[in-house]
């Protein structure tokens, strides 16, 4: 097991300047009564417009993290930014979806919109009543306003906690776990929301388990581990960290491992009936011709590229060797 | 550890269900864009399309934010506070259950007027306030308020403070009402803002419902005091709105040792509880003759004292004496329930 550890400032991407980061922390860390550390030295920098993708298995401080940046839980050392605002100032203009919905049960959804809108001191009342309706339109909620969130299943609670995030112009959205609870419909209209959000300017700063999830709608990606930040990126740079490989099926895998070893491909490993290999330098055709002239028999062919889910495996699983 | 634990389940319940959705999700991440057109009528509704032209409308106002943004908002600090305010006003009277508290402390004096009516027929056994009664309407106000206010105002008050904090970390409102932001100090004072006008609320509630009660089955007219000096009507009713002050203050007090507890406490009922224990044992503590050094001390020691306005002239150095102590009170338990709540890790 490796562990790709960040060096303070250097983030795996190209770091932006500060002044573009939606949300910056330096040496963030937490450490709770008893002693358990549920953030470690976290250096994130997420940049303004981006959609950024937070993994990390569960107690890996990732909702810690997002209670620290939203101003619930104090840090223990290092510090943080937030739209390079005051706080005060800064999450009147952050919408946030923390650890799944919690609303009055007593009162309908738009009532319990109201509620929160008037929390916030730079809200306008007079607007409250319409920008309460366009929430619960945006999130498809319109025809449910009236009833209480009681009777409000679980799909329709997580939407209401994502219009909730909707009430007023933000600049940046923070959602924990958008999709818990969704339908596989609920799931792409999320989705299809946070895409529409983001086109507008808005950065979406999003914590999930869905990899393949965050590997579609997000730009960015940061991976935590057990409270430290293991990798974070671009979702593009974070997987040029595994080679593509190179897969032939063949009914003569000891023949095809050979020829792929003596083109010099590394990690050659030969199963029954295929052979697969780190791709390095060589060109897919440029193996294949090397087969063919070899008498191997190819019966397919293919390159595959590593996915966010297997760079997320080989930062934060056991047993699987990142270097390959 | 706090924070992650409750969650822990419903998370690993979604993991195993997201573990084939994973694998043709990475495959379908190519053909994302493709499928997302048909995504998009879900959402892209004639409403988001309206709202389009009002987003360029809101950039502008957006650009010079640095410095237009504070503007409104410190002219309208005040303005927000009172809409905070009127929220949780809201809340807790439209709530049923501390509705329904207002309406058994409405009935109490009802039932002790009919009772007096039917079976005090002046024979002295009672003796003392409740003697008076039968004389004069008036005096039903001050009786039910003996009656009510060691035990059944205490309950209604520290539910409605007890679950203030409380009951908002408990159910997680709380986060999202800080994540607003709410602001901390602004929380904690309109909560108890909105405390002290319940407490009010519910003396008003047995004054005038004691009052009406009164005015129907006993006589109008001058009222006779404890010490046998006769006043007007209309000073009688004067007296009833110094008691109705005094009362109140003293619920808002216990309202604000209810604050207190339940900022150190995510359970609701944990502080409603522990503020009636504290009620309860006060009383425990003035019965109990060798510890009368402290009894002055206590807080429900000066609860009774609002029968000062009953003597003639009014008693005006108890009444000082119970006021400081309810504003001492308020003021001891405001700071520790604000240096607590400020710095407190919200991990509900």
């Amino acid at each position: 097991m490796t562990v790709v550890t960040q060096e303070a400032g250097a983030p795996f991407g190209a770091a932006p300047p500060s002044g573009d980061a939606a949300i910056r922390t330096r040496g963030l860390t937490k450490r709770f009564r008893g002693g358990q550390v549920a953030v470690d030295t976290l250096d994130l920098s997420v940049p303004r417009g981006s959609v950024f993708g937070f993994l990390g298995p569960n107690g890996s401080g990732k909702t810690t993290t997002i209670r620290m940046l939203l101003g619930l839980v104090t840090p223990t050392a290092g510090d943080y930014s937030v739209l390079g605002l005051p706080q005060a100032r800064a999450l009147p203009k952050v919408g946030a979806v923390v650890e799944g919905p919690a609303f009055y049960p007593y009162l309908s959804g738009s009532a319990n919109l109201a509620r929160f809108d008037a929390a916030d001191p730079t809200a306008p009342r007079g607007t409250a009543a319409r920008r309460v309706a366009d929430a619960l339109d945006r999130v498809g909620l319109s025809a449910a306003a009236g009833k209480r969130y009681r009777n409000y299943s679980l799909g329709m609670r997580q939407r209401l906690a994502i219009a909730a995030a909707l009430l007023g112009p933000r600049e940046l959205l923070v959602l924990d776990e958008p999709t818990n609870g969704l339908d596989p419909q609920g799931t792409r209209e999320v989705r299809a929301l946070v895409k529409e959000i983001a086109a507008e300017g808005t950065t979406v700063f999003v914590s999930s388990h869905l990899l393949a999830e965050v590997e579609q709608m997000c730009t960015h990606a940061a991976i935590m581990r057990t409270g430290r930040l293991v990798a974070q990126g671009t979702i593009a740079s974070l997987s040029a960290g595994l080679a593509a490989r190179i897969r032939v099926e063949t009914p003569d895998a000891a023949g095809a491992a050979r020829v792929l070893a003596g083109l010099g491909l590394p990690d050659v490993r030969a199963g029954e009936r295929e052979v697969t290999a780190e791709l390095g330098g060589h060109a897919p055709e440029e193996v294949n011709a090397a087969l063919v002239g070899e008498g191997v028999a190819v019966r397919g062919l293919a390159v595959v590229r590593p996915s966010l889910e297997d760079v997320f495996v080989g930062l934060t699983g056991e047993g699987f060797d990142v270097d390959g | 550890m706090s924070t992650g634990d409750g969650t822990t389940p419903a998370r690993t319940s979604g993991a195993p269900a997201s573990g084939p959705a994973q694998g043709e999700g990475a495959r379908t991440a190519t053909l994302g864009p493709r499928r997302t057109p048909g995504l998009v009528p879900v959402t892209e509704t004639m409403r988001t399309a309206e709202r389009r032209p009002a987003g360029p409308g809101n950039e502008p106002a957006n650009g010079p934010a640095e410095r237009a943004v504070p503007e409104p908002a410190r002219t309208t600090a005040v303005g927000a506070f009172l809409r905070l305010l009127g929220s949780e006003l809201g809340l807790t009277f439209r709530r049923p259950r501390n509705l329904v508290m207002l309406a058994v402390l409405a009935v109490v004096p009802v039932i002790v007027g009919v009772a007096l009516r039917l079976f005090g027929s002046g024979d002295g056994e009672m003796g003392g306030i409740v003697q008076n009664v039968v004389g004069n309407s008036l005096m039903l106000t001050f009786v039910s308020f003996s009656f009510l206010v060691l035990l059944l105002m205490p309950v209604a008050v520290s539910v409605v403070a007890g679950d203030s904090i409380a009951g908002e970390a408990g159910s997680g409102t709380l986060r999202y009402l800080l994540a607003a932001p709410a602001g901390r100090t602004r929380l904690l004072a309109v909560k108890y803002l909105n405390a002290a006008l319940y407490s009010y609320a519910v003396t008003a509630v047995v004054a005038l419902s004691a009052l009406a009660t009164g005015l129907i089955l006993f006589p109008a007219g001058d009222v006779t005091l404890l010490s046998g000096t006769t006043i007007s009507l209309g000073e009688g009713l004067l007296r009833i709105a110094v008691a109705v002050g005094y009362v109140g203050a003293a619920m808002a007090a216990l309202a604000a040792v209810a604050l207190t507890l339940s900022v150190f406490t995510e359970v609701a009922i944990g502080a409603i509880a522990g503020t009636m224990v504290l009620v309860i044992v006060c009383q425990v503590l003035r019965a109990i003759p060798e510890l009368s050094a402290i009894t002055p001390y206590l807080l429900p020691t000066r609860f009774m004292d609002f029968d000062a306005v009953l003597r003639s002239p009014i008693d005006t150095a108890a009444l000082r004496d119970g006021l400081l102590t309810f504003g001492a009170y308020i003021v001891l338990s405001g700071s520790i329930a604000w240096a607590r709540f400020s710095g407190k890790d919200i991990t509900s």
